[in-house]
């Protein structure tokens, strides 16, 4: 993965002083696609640590590379050259198979646009992570209600998604994220598609899952009213950290 | 490493029931086709089953050698004296031998409704031929007289041929033969034939020679030793069955006809079932790309995702499978009426559904939602995570 003749970056250390090993490293991590025929470098060289039980906000202009490192981390896309260590693990180590069984017990999801299943009440869309783990179905059922409690939808188990505000699914998707208990949430723009205040309902139930179970949080934001509820703000520019600040 | 997990089953019934005209409309056209294939198969079934019943297990069915059917079978007088002069012959309760010589000969008689004449079985025998047929009841009227221009018709008969009704006269072999009564063959080939007296039959056509012998054993389990006496004996050159055989080979072409027609045209329409299962399930992938991409980006993995989208085209068709097979189980409610060509005479029975033909039916409905499903279920498995989360 990483080439030996890559010139040595500076790794920018993200600690929140939880926890001595990192849960996120990216060693000189590269990432590029091409487009209409032309090569387009979206991660140069890049390199990171995030530790355990920290909130970070990654902000920057479109195309920055936000988006791609969140991939890279949450493991459903592959770096070019480089190595991305999550809670101890190589990914490139890791074979298709392997890699989502992994993402399944340690990176929760939440999108810009809920993702949730519209044919599914909220109660199944947040067992949905659980059913690939050893559970019994009576303790995947108590479990999801359980975080939806957690969220403030204990009255809204039965409800499909179509049946819920934008808020209210955002909160279904947080659900699901925590469900099984990751190690890592990788949140795409999760305030992008709501109004302020479900926005600040949503960063502050974030916010809470971070203190109270120490889940590691990466968020990508374009809203700096939402990086603010991150512990630190990382910015990049055409594929490289440029700024790294507390939140 | 955890071992493949599936998707709730309850999430591929829902996405069928939100697509829920599309799924409609797929589900009729595989039912149509399962409805074809279990109708035509059904008609075998029931020309098979019609002949079967037409046998009686203990009756003995001797023909000369060689001959395929009664009408093709020529048995001289001396043979059949041969064959009834054994000790070995059951007799009644009145001592009368229970065999019955038989004329079986073929006639054209118009129909009732002005279709073309139709070929029907006239069958002369001897009194202890209706003893040997107890399936065979008389339904109105009397049975015919011996020696006398009498007849009596099965209920197929009587209803779909010109004269053929109880009173009225049937014109063949050059005289007036009048129908005194009308018979219940009890669901057997026998609803489709007319009896008469085998001397006045002889007589009529001035035949030497008998079609067949029909007899009973004396001794059950005796027919092996009976069956060998008799091809020992260089006097005679005769082909001896139990009836019931007899009847099941005669059934045996017209079966397999039936099954063969059923799965060609069945084959050549499931094409376009398959192709209505293929689109409504692309467009399906189509529509839930992004929850393709979330599933997989959750944890699920290519497999699960393959499965779900099969399950759903299965779903399909398994439903399709068992409307067509209960559609075509009204059938059996149906009399119907056609050429057996083995004979070349009319036969009148109910459409069967087997066991057989509802489960090949209901099989042949779940192979079509396979191959409907199969590829849009792996376009949807092979579909890159993150270019299906874009579709968000």
């Amino acid at each position: 993965m990483s080439g030996a003749a890559e010139p040595e970056t500076p790794v920018l250390a993200v600690n929140a002083g939880k926890s001595a090993a990192p849960m996120v490293r990216l060693a000189a991590v590269s990432k590029s696609y091409w487009r209409g025929g032309e090569q387009l470098t979206v991660l140069n060289n890049l390199s990171l640590e995030v530790a355990a039980g920290d909130f970070i906000a990654l902000m920057g202009p479109s195309g920055s590379g936000k988006s791609t490192l969140l991939n890279l981390v949450a493991g459903i896309d592959r770096a070019d050259t480089g190595q991305v260590e999550v809670a101890g693990v190589d990914l490139a180590t890791l074979d298709e198979g392997a890699l989502a069984d992994w993402r399944a017990a340690n990176v929760g999801f939440i999108f810009q646009f809920y993702n949730l299943l519209p044919v599914l009440s909220a109660l199944e869309n947040v067992e949905l992570p659980l059913l690939l783990t050893r559970l019994h179905a009576d303790a995947r059922r108590m479990r999801a209600r359980q975080v939806l409690g957690l969220v403030g939808l204990a009255d809204r188990l039965d409800h499909r998604p179509g049946e819920l505000s934008g808020g209210q699914q955002q909160r279904v998707a947080i659900a699901r994220a925590v469900v099984a208990d990751p190690r890592l949430i990788v949140a795409d723009e999760p305030t992008g598609d709501l109004d302020r205040a479900a926005g600040a309902e949503v960063l502050a139930l974030l916010g809470r899952l971070n203190e109270g179970l120490g889940t590691t949080i990466l968020m990508v934001t374009h809203d700096q009213h939402a990086a603010r509820a991150a512990r630190r703000v990382l910015t990049l520019d055409k594929g490289v950290l440029v700024d790294s600040a507390g939140g | 490493m955890l071992p493949v997990r599936a998707l709730p089953a309850v999430h591929s019934l829902r996405n069928l029931r939100a697509r829920w005209v599309t799924s409609l409309l797929t589900t009729g056209g595989m039912a149509l086709v399962v409805f074809v294939f279990a109708a035509i198969r059904m008609i075998g079934a029931g020309i098979e089953a019609t002949l079967v019943a037409t046998g009686e297990a203990d009756n003995l069915f001797i023909i000369s050698d060689g001959a395929e059917t009664e009408v093709q079978s020529t048995l001289a007088r001396d043979q059949a004296s041969i064959i009834l002069a054994r000790p070995d012959v059951a007799r009644d309760e009145a001592g009368r031998l229970l065999a019955s010589r038989e004329l079986v000969v073929l006639i054209a008689l118009p129909q009732r409704d002005g279709a073309r004449p139709a070929n029907v079985t006239l069958r002369g025998m001897e009194a202890p031929g209706r003893t040997l047929r107890p399936r065979v009841r008389l339904l109105a009227g009397r049975w015919f007289n011996p020696g006398a221009a009498e007849v009596v018709t099965g209920r197929s008969i009587a209803a779909r041929f010109d004269g053929a009704g109880l009173g009225e006269s049937l014109r063949f072999a050059g005289r007036e033969w009048r129908v005194t009564g009308v018979v219940d063959g009890g669901g057997t080939a026998f609803d489709s034939e007319v009896w008469g007296d085998l001397d006045a039959f002889m007589q009529a056509w001035r035949r030497e020679a008998y079609s067949l012998t029909l007899m009973r054993l004396a001794t059950s389990g005796a027919e092996a030793s009976f069956r060998r006496a008799l091809a020992t004996d260089p006097r005679l050159r005769i082909d001896v069955q139990s009836e019931a055989e007899f009847y099941a080979r005669q059934s045996r072409a017209v079966r397999l006809f039936f099954d063969v027609l059923g799965w060609v045209l069945s084959l050549v329409f499931s094409l376009a079932a398959i192709i209505g299962a293929m689109l409504t399930m692309y467009a399906s992938v189509a529509a839930r790309t992004a929850e393709v991409g979330t599933l997989r980006a959750i944890g699920f993995r290519r497999a699960a995702i393959f499965l779900s989208f099969l399950v759903e085209s299965l779903v399909l068709g398994s439903i399709g499978g068992v409307v067509g097979v209960l559609a075509a189980a009204l059938l059996g409610f149906v009399s119907v009426s056609t050429l057996n060509w083995q004979t070349f005479s009319e036969i009148s029975f109910r459409l069967t559904l087997t066991p057989e033909i509802a489960t090949s039916a209901i099989l042949f409905a779940l192979v079509m939602g396979l191959l409907g499903g199969a590829l849009p279920a792996l376009r949807a498995a092979r579909l890159d995570i993150l270019a299906a989360l874009r579709a968000s």
